[in-house]
């Protein structure tokens, strides 16, 4: 009993050190950059009036039904939710305020498409992070994992979508561009291809000492996103996640891809058991014969 | 060996016990086809915020854990060579094969878009290998069947003897290509749960930043699968000294003590890796400095060292007593884990909160009303148990 224990527990031991350590050489491995097409929108707090004016152009693009649930006479959603991709909100602390623009950051490594079973989420052209209803079985993963709580669900529906902002992708096919961007009054949010932003962004930091929090959030955090902020206020209070710099879903990369590469470990592991198991069997047929 | 020979049960299948198992699950029958009228919004408590809940965390994570009787069983007989614990197999796959179609179940009703399920085992040039919750997917799937492939032989060895010849014939025949093929499936009933019971742990290891630092760590796969393996020998001895009381047959103490001094140190394993894991990551601090999430933490490292103690010693062993509450603490604590890190240690952020709602509830009762009834059932028709005295045959 004492040896099948240890040995046993040894083999759990085993397995579990095999798995981490194979990860480690992976860890190290490259991190995603953003495709060479990739588009995406630069929103500044220190240019953003709250005249949700985004707000309005968003609903009317997408055909998204007026959000009155909040109160019956406005179309006043408190927050994302299954009718609204977009939505300016209020900071507000002793002396200082701050407008908050949220929809989908398209992440350059983003968590839900790591979730997702069969791609219904996926980067796809432009960097653009789309949903397909074909692939969708409404599991809800993409809720889970991601950290800006972006994709949304429709709970009142029997059939349910997977709601999100998809940066306008029908309007940019006609060469127009997102609808927050292109009504925004005060060019508070831009729309332009990824690496500009990059660079407009850092020339706003460089030509503003002071006006800024030094950092242009989504550069690096969470392994980078195609939206980026610059904001007076510091990104947390935005509700902004501190992420570090790694794509959220690369530790699960790591290890899935550690234990599971071309599925020889777990072809191993079966063909041994199978192997073990028909050892056993012969012992006992002899045993029980002599 | 006579005494090993399983043999059904008998008696009458319908009693007041199954009667009353029977109203709960068409009750929550009866919500389930509502639910999907409504959508889940009004049928549950679940948010933008809290997508997952109940049906996820206790019907699919912990049930699923819940029912690895059969691994942990068929580990002990097939791999390590233990042959006396063969009486402890059927049950133990009948209740995991129940567990896991339960676990199915409560996916179907969970998920939005349940008609597109099927689309998920034949698009392969589609899959995500990135994605744990595929792996977890398909390995289910799989291991569903394969439960029921490996409890065949009960109904075989019983449709064998019926008057039905045909019936009869082809049970035999499928018995002898069992008997060869039944190796490779069982490899197969190991390697599957091995593979999803530690992806369940990378699943929401993939919440990363919104689930609780004491949780989030690069071992969760692992302590999913050792965690699931002690909560399935602890299965094995309630089933057994449940099913003994019930139908009065005869316990298999001596074999439940030494499967107790395994999950002893399986459960010790559990709380060192965790424990040195936390240290070395410099996240010790947080076991005092959490609030409600450390005396969360402790509480389940409580309800995992206090049975590994009960069964340390060759003395709490000895006792039915003993082994039974520890199989029972054991079961919470897997459980109280798997609930932490799906549910209690998940932060999407200020202005969400999760509690189930009555309708949720009922169906999660119903599901295991249903487990209980079809348990029954089949241990009464189908020669699953071993070391019962037949009871005189009410039914038909």
């Amino acid at each position: 009993m004492d040896r099948t224990r240890r040995s046993f527990l040894k083999g759990l031991a085993y397995a579990g050190g095999t798995a981490a350590v194979s990860a480690v050489p992976a860890v190290a491995s490259e991190k995603r950059q953003a495709p060479d097409d990739a588009v995406g929108m630069l929103y500044d707090t220190t240019r953003c009036i709250g005249c949700k004016a985004c707000v309005v152009a968003c609903h009317e693009a997408n055909d998204l039904p007026p959000d009155t649930r909040g109160n019956p006479l406005h179309d006043a959603p408190q927050s994302l939710n299954d009718r609204t991709k977009n939505i300016i909100k209020l900071y507000k602390e002793e002396g200082r305020r701050s407008y908050m623009k949220q929809q989908c950051m398209h992440c350059i490594d983003p968590a839900c498409v790591g979730a997702c079973m069969i791609g219904a989420l996926q980067k796809r052209e432009y960097g653009i992070v789309t949903w397909e209803s074909s692939r969708c079985i409404g599991c809800r993963y993409c809720q889970v994992a991601c950290p800006y709580n972006v994709p949304k669900f429709e709970w009142e529906e029997a059939n349910p979508r997977i709601i999100k902002c998809e940066l306008c992708n029908h309007r940019l096919a006609e060469g127009k561009e997102p609808a927050c961007c292109e009504v925004c009054p005060r060019d508070a949010v831009i729309y332009g291809k990824y690496d500009d932003l990059l660079a407009e962004a850092k020339k706003r930091l460089a030509d503003h000492p002071g006006r800024y929090v030094d950092k242009i959030y989504g550069e690096h955090d969470g392994g980078g996103t195609q939206v980026l902020y610059l904001s007076h206020v510091p990104f947390e209070k935005l509700g902004l996640p501190e992420l570090g710099d790694e794509g959220v879903p690369k530790l699960n990369r790591t290890i899935q891809h550690g234990v599971y590469k071309g599925m020889i470990a777990p072809a191993a592991l079966y063909v041994a058991m199978g192997a073990v198991m028909l050892r056993n069997r012969r012992k006992d047929d002899k045993g029980g014969e002599s | 060996m006579s005494e090993h020979k399983a043999t059904p049960v008998g008696g009458s299948l319908m009693t007041p016990t199954t009667w009353t198992l029977l109203v709960i699950f068409l009750i929550g029958a009866a919500l389930t086809a509502w639910r999907f009228t409504v959508g889940l919004g009004p049928s549950t408590g679940l948010s933008d915020g809290y997508p997952w809940g109940l049906w996820i965390a206790f019907d699919v994570v912990t049930g699923t854990a819940l029912a690895c009787g059969g691994y942990a069983v068929a580990l002990l007989v097939y791999i390590f060579n233990k042959g006396k614990y063969h009486p402890l197999v059927r049950p133990a796959l009948l209740t995991s094969a129940l567990g896991y179609t339960v676990a199915a179940i409560g996916i179907i009703i969970d998920v939005g878009r349940p008609w597109f399920i099927w689309r998920i085992p034949i698009s392969v040039g589609k899959w995500n290998l990135d994605s744990a919750l595929l792996e977890v997917a398909l390995c289910v799937m799989a291991y569903v069947m394969v439960l029921w492939i490996e409890l065949s032989p009960a109904f075989l060895e019983k449709w064998q003897d019926s008057g039905h010849t045909g019936l009869a014939s082809f049970s035999r025949g499928l018995s002898k290509f069992m008997d060869k093929a039944l190796i490779w499936l069982i490899a197969l009933g190991m390697l599957l749960p091995t593979m999803h019971q530690s992806s369940l742990g990378s699943v929401i290891m993939l919440a990363g930043p919104r689930l609780h630092a004491l949780w989030h760590t690069p071992w969760l796969p692992f302590l999913y699968l050792v965690s699931c393996i002690a909560m399935g020998y602890a299965v094995v001895v309630m089933e057994s000294t449940l099913s003994s009381r019930a139908f009065g047959r005869q316990r298999e103490d001596k074999m439940l003590a030494s499967l107790s001094g395994v999950t002893s140190g399986i459960l010790f394993l559990f709380v060192a890796v965790r424990f040195v894991d936390l240290f070395l990551r410099g996240r010790g601090p947080l076991l005092f400095s959490e609030g409600y999430y450390s005396v969360m933490f402790w509480l389940e490292t409580i309800l995992f060292l206090v049975p590994a103690v009960m069964l340390a010693g060759s003395r709490g062993r000895a006792r039915i007593g003993t082994m039974f509450r520890a199989s029972v603490m054991i079961a919470l604590a897997g459980s109280l884990y798997r609930f932490d890190s799906y549910l209690v240690a998940f932060n999407p952020g200020p202005g969400w909160s999760y509690f189930p709602s009555v309708p949720e509830v009922v169906i999660t009762l119903g599901l295991v009303a249903m487990e209980i009834m079809v348990f029954i059932m089949l241990v009464k028709s189908f020669p699953i148990l071993s070391g019962t005295s037949p009871m005189p045959a009410h039914r038909k």
